[in-house]
């Protein structure tokens, strides 16, 4: 059934979008992860046009985020302090990469920097999460199935002031870190398009130390607050936000949230690490290809002027 | 205003000896939600007061052109292995919808000088104006290609039947991912490879119902649809996470 969509003024099939939403949100529920690194390309790749794909991507994930979160919410899952800390920082950090963003795109070859900034983030931290993943689970099998729980080493992030309890998480550490992370994730999360989940995830684990099952529902919490910002200023600045498109895309996104949310309870840590792991590689290695290899069509028609 | 000027060019001949008469399929194309496209039927009929005079090749050409936008076109090129926009240019004016039907190719019907008057054909109807690059023509080919692979640049070198060198009728495919404005329609008689009529008419293509008013609020109320658009993001958030609660139980 094809659908006419009144702002991106292109017709699609309905179908398609509803599929398309419910395989990115079952993944956004099994991870934590918004979606918007899978969906945003997947949009350009169907005929919407880039503008409109990233704003109404954003009110997406708002939709998936938030079914997504009341499931965690449920099973107790979410670190409200730590999420609220991130989300400050997160909205700093969103304003700042709009301010960035709109200079680079100034100087022209800003669709360079996102291809960019895609390859190199999701390179590194597919590669890390998936070295990391497969230590574990290799040391997991070593100990006879019994995984020796490790003792928190004492870095100089344990040395910082302004310390916070985050009960939920268990930890007793400097407010600095978290905040430094919301920032940057937000930056990143403004320039490329997304609510930041995929980059927000292995931060809080690497560099926060927080324990996995609480790092899914808190990323989620803070990335509703994050996108429903940007979906406010696309609607506001550019009349992006195609609200035809994000019904259909929600529709099976929010269905597909729920159900991701009951796998990733099922699986095992480690194992959901990997596969988070695989599908970053898989989609970091095929911006890299498209980046490297001769496009069949050598033009591209854009609206907006040059520099 | 080249066109207009070639109009009363055309209006300042003594009695014309052929004139068009023309009807179409439709007054208006409305865009509802599940538009999938459509297609016009321009037909029509020539009136003469005599018996034709003129034995030159008759030509019937019919053109529909959707609202002039303004586009840049660019151009990728490899950089230190990577494949990155270096060029572009602005093309000032070109139709977001461009169609030429003819009843024989249009290089037989149309004298070169009155294309270049006229700006029949696709190439001439796009315009850039004060572009550097010494190779602007192959960015104008480009955009020709690229729309005519959207469907939205089409020319259908024997898309007009003409019977009895008097009736006439042609169909124009219009695609599904139409921008709205008023689509300009002109037919030409042309004789020789000079034009001896023209006839123009408009036909609104426009967004009805949910998508008119969809689209209005989102510009008009960019606010109030921002926060819509979020009120249903959470709606349907908060419904699917109930509505699998019950379903556990």
């Amino acid at each position: 059934m094809q659908i006419y969509l009144p702002i991106a003024e292109v017709s699609v099939n309905a179908f398609l979008l509803l599929g398309l939403g419910g395989i990115v949100g079952i993944l956004s529920g099994m991870f934590g992860v918004g979606g918007g690194f899978l969906m945003t390309p997947l949009l350009f790749f169907i005929g919407i046009p880039p503008a409109v794909a990233v704003a109404t991507e954003a009110n997406q994930i708002v939709a998936s985020s938030f079914s997504g979160v009341l499931a965690h919410l449920k099973r107790k899952t979410v670190d409200l302090k730590m999420g609220t800390v991130l989300l400050v920082g997160g909205l700093v950090g969103s304003g700042l990469g709009i301010i960035l963003f709109n200079y680079l795109k100034a100087l022209g070859q800003v669709e360079l920097l996102v291809q960019l900034c895609y390859v190199v983030f999701l390179g590194m931290i597919g590669a890390l999460m998936f070295i990391e993943s497969l230590k574990a689970i290799r040391n997991t099998r070593k100990s006879g199935g019994v995984a020796i729980p490790k003792r928190r080493k004492h870095n100089w992030v344990h040395n910082l002031p302004f310390k916070m309890k985050f009960r939920v998480s268990g930890l007793y550490i400097s407010v600095i870190p978290p905040l430094i992370v919301g920032v940057l994730v937000g930056v990143l999360a403004a320039i490329m398009g997304v609510g930041g989940g995929f980059i927000m995830v292995p931060a809080m684990i690497y560099l926060l130390g927080m324990p996995t099952k609480v790092v899914v529902g808190t990323s989620l919490f803070q990335i509703i607050f994050v996108t429903a910002f940007t979906t406010m200023l696309h609607a506001t600045t550019n009349f992006t936000v195609d609200i035809v498109l994000a019904v259909l895309l929600l529709v099976g996104g929010v269905i597909g949230a729920q159900i991701g949310t009951r796998i990733g309870v099922r699986m095992k840590a480690e194992q959901l690490r990997i596969w988070l792991a695989i599908m970053v590689l898989a989609v970091c290695g095929k911006l890299a290809f498209d980046l490297l290899v001769m496009p069949s069509e050598l033009y591209s028609l854009g609206t907006e002027g040059h520099s | 205003m080249i066109r207009l000027v070639a109009l009363f060019a055309l209006l300042a001949l003594p009695a014309k000896a052929e004139e068009i008469v023309l009807g179409l399929s439709r007054d208006e194309v409305a865009i509802t939600a599940t538009f999938e496209g459509s297609e016009i039927l321009i037909f029509g009929a020539i009136k003469r007061d005599a018996p034709i005079a003129n034995t030159d090749d008759l030509g019937v050409i019919v053109t529909v052109a959707g609202p002039d936008k303004p586009v840049t076109v660019r151009k990728k090129d490899r950089r230190l292995g990577i494949w990155v926009n270096t060029e572009a240019v602005d093309i000032d004016v070109a139709p977001t919808f461009y169609a030429v039907a003819t009843n024989r190719p249009l290089r037989e019907i149309l004298s070169p000088s009155e294309d270049l008057n006229t700006r029949i054909s696709t190439q001439r109807a796009i315009r850039s104006v004060g572009t550097k690059s010494e190779n602007a023509e192959d960015f104008t080919r480009a955009l020709i290609r690229i729309r005519a692979g959207q469907g939205l640049y089409q020319t259908l070198p024997t898309g007009v039947s003409v019977e009895e060198e008097t009736l006439f009728r042609v169909l124009i495919p219009l695609p599904a991912n139409l921008t709205e404005g008023a689509y300009k329609a002109e037919i030409y008689l042309t004789r020789g490879g000079e034009i001896v009529d023209l006839y123009t008419t408009t036909i609104p293509v426009k967004k009805v119902g949910l998508e008119r008013w969809l689209y209005n609020l989102a510009h008009e109320n960019a606010f109030l649809y921002g926060l819509m658009s979020l009120a249903i993001a959470i709606g349907a958030g908060w419904g699917a996470s109930a509505v699998f609660t019950l379903l556990r139980r």
